[in-house]
């Protein structure tokens, strides 16, 4: 009998920790299963970022590090400039990459430092328990937002993947989501596409994969994908924004 | 006084500052004080004040570095890994002699560490956790009434003084309620800020902001007068509680909520007829050194009791001065002491 | 003389912190010491919470409780938990439709309350925490009906102040169980 559905070796057998609906768990799995298809999780290092997955370190089987909120761009940097044939990977929410280290994910682009970036997009901040992330729409309630998101108070959202496909050094720059199978099909093919632009020594790879917070959000694991459709999707065209193997 | 009311201790931080006329916050959320920030978000509106969610704490600090350069009464908040990062813009704004709040609930380092009860934060608070010669005055509440009054006095040290003030606490105080009880107004003495970025108005010199001093003889001047200031503070600011201490079998030093279990174990102790006395510092930097000359002959020995590996142990030693011996107990890691483990190093000591 | 160390422990979503809270507070405004401390941060997501209440005539000491006098338990892993903390001669009340097992020890008093089930009788789930404040408040005599109907007042927003009668209502089941 074929077995057509097993845990990637990549992925340690243990129960990932996240709440009921939340997307951290499938893209776990499409981030090892690329490891696996390319078969690098020897070579593999991967960086750890604070926030709700601040300890996926112990779920990936590949050797990884735990960086300082907002630095793990930088901390790859140096793996990747000690290990420069080793696939590296940072693991990011959009409070760290969009937020507090927007300095670290902007000058690791620009640098064109060959590792890839997974950039989770959940409009808010998860772990501290539901504050304004860079990334919260415009009206969008928060524990910070209690009146909602105010472009005069509040500014507007980031778009990371329009902002950093302006930079040279950035080869691989796509937006995908995970809110239903053709979407999550899609994702894993992009999160391949960046490791790969990896392997080939191109420049820096990013994917950002817009998700859901049920938790934060106040809404049940369904409720949640629905408002990631009918608000995330709008305001976050999914798409390429760069390819260096598609440019003459 | 006003009504009593059950209130948690972050909300109450909060509240203090907007009655102490704050109406500048600026922070990023950080566990276990994050509450401060949300009660600034849905107050600040109501009166006319400015809530901004950071960036980054690198980013916070220096918006507080421009609200006080500016005149105003201003507050930011974190915990140990957002005040580690806020570390140069301290450094800066002392030197520039500005005036504002910064709370710290204090988890347990180093790094990313936990989210639970410490005082790993003492070195970095009372010693200069920034570089080069600057004091901040660190109060240290441990109920939630002092938490109120000491906020509201943290404003006014700035001012009187124009330095940094710090709220040191840790989870348990910024996460348990208590009654707390609030004056109907605060009465803010008129600190007359010439010094401040108004505006010339074309009719005065200009005034500067800044922390550069690039001739020597200049920058030793105004250490100089960095050092006669914090003198100053030291002589008139330093607050501290002496409990049960006249006769004392055993002298106890602990600070915040340590300082609430060593009230605890001081009835037990009661009921074994062991004497078990308190000097509690309020203010951890200036120190209060003088309550510890007092004592130092009295009891048999001190005992200091940290959330650390032993950080104020060395001031309690450096105050006792060799009349007397300093033991240690501390817990690490988010672990607390029970009464009993209190008790028994007291037990033990005095065999 | 009044001192009770009271720890209410369950899962998060079953109102343990709320309860704990008015308890607090009715307990305040009967004129005595009180303190609440909620287990806090991300071990609370989708897990168990707890908090620590005291109330008491003296002023409270520490607000972490090592030794309960009092233990209401909405669950099982949290009668593993806290069992061991309460005092000799110490109340434990566990809401019996979801704790299946029975405390082991002999040296306290056990009173086991289907809550739940009585809850989901009068047509709303979230009133189990409150009928086992009713029992704690019979046995113990920490507060009255009156300063827990003010203290509903005072914790709950006013949009749900109609509420109050209902959570009454349960209370006195809890009380009379
Ligand atoms: C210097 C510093 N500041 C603040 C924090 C607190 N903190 C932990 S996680 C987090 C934000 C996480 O949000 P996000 O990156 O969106 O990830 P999510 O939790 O949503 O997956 C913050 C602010 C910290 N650990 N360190
Ligand atoms: S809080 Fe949000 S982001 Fe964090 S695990 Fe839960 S659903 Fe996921």
């Amino acid at each position: 009998m074929a077995v057509v559905f097993k845990r990637p070796h990549a992925l340690k057998d243990v129960s990932l920790p996240y709440c009921p609906g939340c997307s951290h768990g499938i893209i776990h799995r499409l981030v090892a299963e690329v490891i696996d298809e390319l078969g690098v999780e020897g070579e593999a290092i991967g960086v750890s970022s604070v926030g709700c997955t601040y300890n996926n370190y112990l779920f990936f089987n590949c050797d990884m590090a735990q960086a300082a909120h907002g630095r793990a761009p930088a901390v790859a940097t140096g793996i990747k400039r000690v290990h420069p044939d080793h696939v590296v990977f940072t693991y990011q929410g959009d409070g760290d990459l969009a937020a507090i280290g927007t300095a670290e994910i902007v000058h690791a682009a620009a640098r064109g430092e060959k590792i890839t970036t997974i950039f989770v997009n959940n409009a808010i901040y998860g772990m501290t328990s539901g504050q304004m992330a860079p990334t919260t729409l415009l009206g969008q309630v928060t524990q910070t937002t209690p009146y909602g998101r105010k472009p005069e108070l509040h500014g507007y959202p980031i778009k990371v993947c329009e902002m950093l496909s302006t930079l040279e050094g950035a080869a691989f720059v796509e937006r995908v989501s995970v809110h239903d199978i053709k979407n999550i099909m899609n994702a894993k093919k992009a999160i391949k596409k960046a490791f790969q632009t990896q392997l080939d020594k191109k420049g820096f790879s990013i994917v950002e994969v817009l998700s859901t917070c049920p938790t934060n959000w106040g809404l049940e694991p369904v409720e949640a994908i629905q408002w990631l459709q009918e608000n995330m999707l709008p305001a976050y065209p999914l798409g390429n924004f760069k390819d260096k193997d598609m440019e003459v | 006084m006003g009504e009593k009311l059950l209130m948690k201790g972050n909300e109450v931080i909060a509240e203090a500052a907007l009655r102490a006329g704050c109406r500048y916050y600026f922070g990023y959320p950080i566990t276990p004080q994050t509450e401060i920030a949300h009660y600034m978000a849905k107050m600040m509106p109501k009166v006319n004040g400015t809530f901004i969610q950071a960036e980054s704490e690198v980013a916070a600090i220096n918006m507080v570095y421009g609200a006080a350069s500016a005149g105003a009464r201003v507050m930011t908040s974190s915990s140990s890994p957002g005040i580690s990062l806020k570390q140069e813009g301290i450094s800066y704004a002392s030197c520039a002699e500005l005036p504002a709040v910064i709370v710290n609930i204090v988890r347990c380092g180093p790094g990313l560490g936990g989210i639970l009860p410490s005082q790993g934060d003492y070195f970095q608070a009372v010693k200069g956790g920034g570089h080069g010669d600057y004091k901040l005055v660190v109060l240290a509440p441990y109920s939630v009434q002092e938490l109120y009054e000491l906020t509201v006095e943290a404003f006014n040290i700035a001012d009187r003084y124009r330095v940094l003030a710090m709220i040191m606490g840790d989870g348990t105080l910024g996460q348990m309620m208590e009654a707390v009880e609030f004056r109907d107004k605060e009465e803010t003495p008129d600190f007359k800020k010439d010094w401040a970025l108004t505006g010339t108005g074309m009719n005065r010199e200009h005034n500067v902001v800044t922390s550069i001093y690039i001739k020597p003889e200049e920058l030793e001047a105004h250490n100089i007068k960095l050092q006669k200031k914090y003198e100053q503070i030291a002589l008139n600011e330093t607050r501290v509680e002496v409990y049960n201490c006249d006769d004392a079998d055993i002298i106890v030093a602990a600070y915040g909520s340590v300082a609430r279990i060593v009230k605890n174990v001081i009835k037990m102790a009661q009921k074994e007829g062991i004497k078990v006395g308190l000097i509690r510092p309020i203010t951890l930097w200036p120190f209060p050194s003088k309550a510890f000359e007092k004592y130092a002959q009295v009891p048999k020995a001190f005992l200091t009791v940290e959330l650390s590996a032993g950080q104020m142990v060395e001031d309690v030693r450096l105050a006792v001065n060799g009349k007397n011996n300093v033991h240690f107990y501390g817990r690490m890691g988010g672990m607390l002491p029970t009464q009993k483990e209190i008790l028994d190093r007291i037990k033990q000591i005095l065999k | 003389m009044t001192h009770q160390e009271i720890i209410i422990a369950g899962f998060g979503g079953q109102g343990i912190l709320s309860a704990g809270r008015i308890l607090a507070y009715a307990g305040m405004l009967e004129g005595k010491n009180v303190s609440w401390l909620p287990s806090y941060g991300p071990e609370m997501r989708g897990g168990t919470a707890n908090c620590h209440v005291i109330i008491s005539d003296e002023p409270v000491g520490s607000p972490i409780l090592n030794s309960a006098t009092a233990l209401i338990v909405m669950n099982g892993p949290s009668l593993e938990k806290f069992e061991s903390f309460v005092v000799p001669g110490g109340l434990i009340l566990t809401d019996s439709s979801l704790v299946t097992k029975s405390p082991a020890r002999k040296d306290i008093d056990v009173c086991e309350i289907p809550a739940t089930k009585m809850a989901s009788d009068m047509g709303n789930l979230t009133y189990a925490n409150i009928i086992l404040i009713g029992k704690l408040i019979a046995k113990t005599g920490v507060t009255t009906i009156q300063n827990f109907t003010e203290a509903l007042k005072k914790v709950l927003p006013e949009k749900k102040h109609y509420l109050i009668p209902e959570e009454i209502q349960a209370l006195e089941a809890g009380m009379n169980y």
